[in-house]
């Protein structure tokens, strides 16, 4: 009996061995890093979002977009003397994954996180961030779950109270319609987010919302139902808080239908343009919130996009744009706090909540960005209306 | 050990293994040579092996598949992570994680019991559908779910935040999609591997009891069992009741090892499901200690395949099929017994070697 207990002692010992060898300051091992900096000692950036499953284009975008950010920073040199590397996990934009890819980076030794780009994980994961005190910068993702009570968090995008809000607004002053028809996807968190604050703000300056009928992602191929109830009640403009995919079936079911009320959708509608097999004839006179256009005529936008043309292939959309300032953002935070990578973590963390709280950027997705205590960021949404196959600012 | 029955030894093998296991984790962790993927996996893990032996009571001896095990994890991981948020400031930690415990297994194995009673009286597969349903429903239920709570106490709506009038200062409990955020973190290793090991002598003790033996012997043949005048349907009712309670306390875990719980097809619906069964099959279907292992690798693979980017997923598939067939297939089973690679003819061997010794 006590041979057997040993021996089972010694197997498990065996297989323990197995799991261990990657801890905190062993980083030799451990995935594939994206810039090959063996030995120096650099700027260790993580990157988490969906690679792979539903969610997987704005993962990829995201990834895209920072490599290039990453390649060209450290081309000029990188931050303050060290150079970059850039290591970016999938997480299959699910909260547990999430955690997994965000433990595996930290195994890394990841300083700062640029991700994660869908909400659901970026809330999990901020919880995380909180906690072992590493500094986070979302790209995407917007919900105010993220940034709420960790004041290490802090969002590119605009935050879903703000989507909503301004909306409203901008669909009151500008008197575009009556009687609001909204539909929205209710098992999404950013759709419903943004649907939640929009309809706040509505009630307030005064417009009538006639019909809210909700979708969710188990079955989001057929709209017919949704448009039928709000061409029922008389909707003259339709709000629709979601993605550009269902966004593209959504014009074109109304088009079938013989019903052409105002569009308006967010920032998620940026991409509804390069949807395949989409007649963008339909999509005239859409108007669609978003601070990023690829075809913007300023050298800074124009380079990224024929970059990532060239690289990945590909419009890049408003995800990739706010991740490729994200990386600026967090070099220009770097730079004014004058921090080496031979800061701890937490030194970093630190030093970065400030400072970031002091910057003031111009980049792809806006002009004069800056960020409050609570981690929001404060640009202008743009308002664009679609016309002829293109955007056109409105004001 | 010798006057003991064989499962008894088996079972009594198994807890030591995870004992001996946990020991070194916890040593390894203390001593920091635990990497933090590992350490973050410790508890997912324990939850998915819950699940997957309270599955393996449903699908090895009460000979029903079930396609919903998800689904009363959900319920679990919903009701006790509900719990948990709305008393956090009034109940301390520990006697609020017991009853947040209680509640999501309680929870779990009403909602087993009541699906159970209309189902388990046909015969045939009618508990698959409908657990299968039941899993879907769950989910989209706790999908359109808005609870608030203020000075006014808690409200309700399954429209939208608006319609719960809540005041200003007001929290949001279950926010929709946007689930339960910040729930509070209790779930430990210890605590897992503790229920883990709980719910093995539960399963182990249950199969080998009065209504153990009574519920294989409907299994194997119902008609020779209802001659003799066993309830079926009675007995039927407690080992589904058990296995749902059990897939419950694996949500319970679950959700108090995440900041933000989601109920999405990812990790409370039907894939997951799916996922589990995988584990039971995998692992042997009958064969508690084998569920755990196979939920053990299978978390724990995808995580460890990190290192080849997005071929993990191809990877993935290959060895579960490399797996499935290496336990399965007739011909290679064959060929292992020929070449002494069977579990048995292993161990056979380690015993007359240390007999020699």
């Amino acid at each position: 009996m006590k041979k057997r207990l040993f021996s089972l002692g010694l197997c498990a010992a065996m297989a323990a061995s197995l799991f261990a060898g990657c801890g905190n300051n062993s980083s030799s091992e451990v995935s594939p890093e994206n810039v090959d900096t063996s030995g120096e000692l650099t700027w260790r950036i993580g990157g988490i979002g969906p690679t792979t499953g539903g969610a997987a284009q704005y993962g990829q975008g995201v990834m895209n977009a920072i490599q290039i950010a990453v390649d060209e920073v450290n081309a000029a040199g990188g931050i303050n003397g060290y150079q970059i590397s850039f290591n970016f996990q999938d997480d299959e934009a699910d909260p547990q994954k999430s955690v997994n890819a965000y433990n595996t980076l930290k195994d890394w030794g990841m300083q700062i996180l640029e991700g994660t780009v869908t909400s659901g994980a970026c809330a999990a994961v901020s919880a995380e961030t909180y906690n072992d005190r590493i500094f986070q910068l979302t790209p995407s993702a917007s919900s105010t779950s993220v940034t709420e009570g960790h004041d290490n968090t802090f969002q590119i995008c605009f935050s879903d109270p703000n989507q909503g809000t301004v909306s409203a607004d901008y669909i009151a002053e500008n008197a575009l319609g009556t009687k609001i028809g909204i539909i929205y996807d209710s098992s999404d968190p950013y759709s419903s987010g943004v649907y939640q604050n929009f309809a706040t703000e509505a009630t307030n300056v005064g417009l009538e919302i006639v019909a809210t009928e909700a979708f969710t992602a188990d079955n989001k191929t057929d709209f017919s139902t949704q448009l039928q109830k709000c061409k029922d009640a008389g909707a003259d403009l339709l709000f629709l808080p979601f993605y550009y995919t269902e966004g593209s079936i959504v014009l074109t079911q109304a088009n079938q239908m013989g019903y052409a009320p105002t569009m308006f959708g967010v920032d998620g509608f940026d991409g509804l343009l390069g949807v395949e097999n989409f007649d963008v004839s339909l999509a005239e006179g859409v108007y669609l919130l978003t601070p990023f256009a690829a075809d913007a005529e300023d050298e800074a936008t124009q380079s990224f996009v024929s970059k990532y043309e060239e690289q990945f292939g590909g419009t890049p959309n408003q995800f990739a744009a706010d991740a490729y300032d994200g990386v600026y953002i967090i070099k220009e935070a770097l730079e004014a706090a004058d921090l080496t990578p031979e800061a701890s973590n937490e030194e970093i963390c630190e030093a970065l909540i400030s400072a970031i709280q002091n910057v003031n950027y111009n980049g792809l997705t806006g002009e004069n960005m800056t960020w409050n205590a609570a981690g929001e960021v404060s640009k202008e949404p743009k308002a664009v209306i679609i016309q002829n196959g293109g955007y056109v600012s409105v004001q | 050990m010798k006057n003991l029955n064989k499962s008894t030894q088996k079972l009594i093998t198994t807890i030591l293994t995870i004992f001996v296991l946990y020991i070194v984790m916890q040593v390894m962790e203390q001593t920091g040579n635990l990497s933090s993927l590992m350490s973050g996996l410790l508890v997912p893990v324990c939850a998915y092996s819950l699940v997957a032996v309270g599955l393996n009571l449903c699908v090895g001896y009460l000979g029903e598949l079930s396609l919903g095990h998800a689904g009363f994890m959900c319920v679990g991981a919903f009701t006790s992570a509900f719990f948990s948020k709305t008393f956090q400031g009034t109940i301390p930690d520990v006697p609020r994680f017991i009853l947040a415990l209680v509640i999501g297994t309680l929870a779990a194995a009403l909602f087993g019991f009541l699906i159970a009673i209309p189902v388990l009286r046909l015969s045939g597969d009618y508990l698959a559908i409908v657990t299968l349903a039941f899993g879907e429903i769950i989910k989209n239920v706790i999908n359109v779910l808005y609870i608030g709570m203020d000075g006014n106490g808690i409200h309700f709506s399954m429209k939208d935040m608006m319609s719960l009038g809540l005041e200003p200062g007001g929290t949001m409990l279950i926010n929709g999609p946007q689930g339960i955020t910040g729930t509070p973190r209790q779930s430990t290793f210890t605590i897992a591997v503790l229920l883990l090991i709980l719910s093995l002598i539960i399963t182990h003790n249950f199969v080998n009891s009065r209504t153990g033996r009574a519920v294989k012997a409907i299994r194997d043949n119902q008609i020779a069992a209802e001659t003799v005048g066993l309830p079926i349907t009675k007995y039927k009712l407690v080992a589904f009741t058990i296995s749902a309670a059990i897939a419950g306390v694996g949500g319970v875990l679950y959700a108090h090892n995440i900041n933000s719980l989601t109920a999405t097809t990812n990790n409370f619906g039907y894939n997951m499901s799916i996922m589990i069964l995988v584990y039971v099959v995998l692992g042997g279907i009958g064969n508690f200690s084998g569920s755990v292992v196979a939920a053990v690798v299978l978390t724990l693979l995808p995580e460890l395949l990190r290192g080849l980017s997005n071929y993990r997923m191809l990877i993935y598939s290959i060895v579960l099929i490399a797996l499935m067939l290496f336990n399965w297939a007739p011909g290679i089973l064959k060929f292992r017994e020929e070449h002494g690679l069977t579990g048995a003819a292993i161990i056979g061997k380690f015993k007359k070697n240390k007999e020699v010794q």
